[in-house]
């Protein structure tokens, strides 16, 4: 088993003329929560993409786990996407056979167990549910895998607060212990307590790549405060707000 | 009691001083098993690493003790949760003479004062 979970070298992705991400070299070791954070544009989902094989790099490298993304990565990888991809017909109960049989690391029963303890009823249609019960099936279906890394794209975007610190908790008490979390996200006071690294994205390219308590040791104050003085708004042009 | 994390300083840093105030107040009596690192970063909402990091610094400082079977214990060496507790108490006693210090009273004032109103 190599070293290091995740390895980029030299990764760059542009569509069409547009640069998404730009000689992003990068290293992530296994048993981490790490958090991956930009302001919108930033590159985050663009990265994540290339990880789970859903995109191919204009340039550069990437590994999952000393292999190449492909097939044997996928099989790895458990992937929540910034939006929804289901069929309002089905029920959460069809969702989980659909993984059981796609995915050799799903745990069915698991699965009922966390919807049970997330408020969902896994034999309702997903057309009866709140976008943000939606958003709770989906994090089941990714959380129950046995996994060596977790993609999560937005976890917490769409639900309440309340209902967030409960998936962080779902995320903690879930994850596979030698698996990495890699968390994209612009709510960061939320997370913070939850990582141990955090990655800054700026214009496609990694700023900061740090302990969440070296960030803290070293600067002073929290990586929240800290993003929010990097990525200070600048106006356009000289533009007032 | 809550976990309160401040945003100005490590997370580990924080842990370690409030789990450092739940032995030596008793929340965690001396000889009992602690929670494991999972349970305990569960209950914080913290990340099981941080945790475990410092549940380490307890270890060193003496508090806490690696049991190869039953995870860690609290510490039975009431010299060393005494010393601790002593270690606390100098800081409040600190932070006082400090404050009084800011209004004017001169330490024996100060400790005259602080009996005074005790009675």
């Amino acid at each position: 088993m190599s070293e290091q979970l995740i390895v980029c070298r030299g990764l760059s992705k542009a569509y069409g003329r547009k640069t998404a991400l730009s000689g992003v070299d990068l290293e992530v070791g296994r048993g981490r929560i790490v958090g991956l954070l930009g302001p919108n544009g930033s590159g985050k989902t663009t990265l994540i993409k290339l990880m789970c094989g859903l995109l191919q790099p204009t340039t550069g490298e990437i590994e999952i786990g000393g292999l190449p993304v492909g097939v044997a990565t996928k099989a790895q990888v458990s992937y929540l996407p910034d939006r929804m991809y289901f069929a309002n017909w089905m029920r959460a109960v069809d969702l989980f056979d659909l993984f059981r049989d796609f995915y050799r690391d799903f745990d069915y029963e698991k699965a009922i167990a966390m919807c049970r303890s997330l408020g969902v009823e896994p034999q309702d249609r997903l057309k009866t549910m709140s976008k943000g019960m939606k958003e709770k099936v989906q994090l089941v279906l990714v959380m129950a895998r046995k996994a060596q890394l977790y993609l999560l794209d937005e976890p917490i975007a769409g639900v309440d607060p309340a209902a967030r610190d409960f998936i962080l908790h779902t995320i903690l008490t879930n994850y596979n212990e030698e698996g990495t979390v890699l968390i994209s996200t612009h709510l960061i006071s939320d997370i913070e307590k939850v990582l141990d690294e955090a990655i800054f994205l700026k214009t496609g390219k990694v700023m900061l790549h740090d302990t969440v308590d070296h960030i803290r040791e070293t600067q002073g104050k929290s990586v929240d405060a800290l993003f929010r003085e990097i990525f200070r708004a600048q106006p356009l042009e000289g533009g007032e707000f | 009691m809550d976990w309160k994390l401040t945003d100005d300083r490590p997370i580990w840093l924080q842990l370690t001083e409030q789990m450092t105030r739940r032995i030596i107040t008793g929340v965690y009596p001396p000889g009992s098993r602690l929670p494991s690192v999972r349970e305990l970063a569960a209950e914080a909402g913290v990340n099981p690493n941080t945790m475990q990091r410092s549940l380490a610094q307890l270890e060193q400082d003496g508090l806490a003790k690696a049991d190869r079977t039953a995870g860690r214990m609290v510490t039975q060496d009431t010299a060393v949760l005494e010393a601790v507790r002593r270690s606390q108490a100098r800081v409040v006693m600190e932070q006082y003479f400090h404050a009084m210090a800011e209004l004017g009273y001169t330490p024996d004032e100060a400790t005259a004062l602080l009996k005074e109103e005790k009675l």
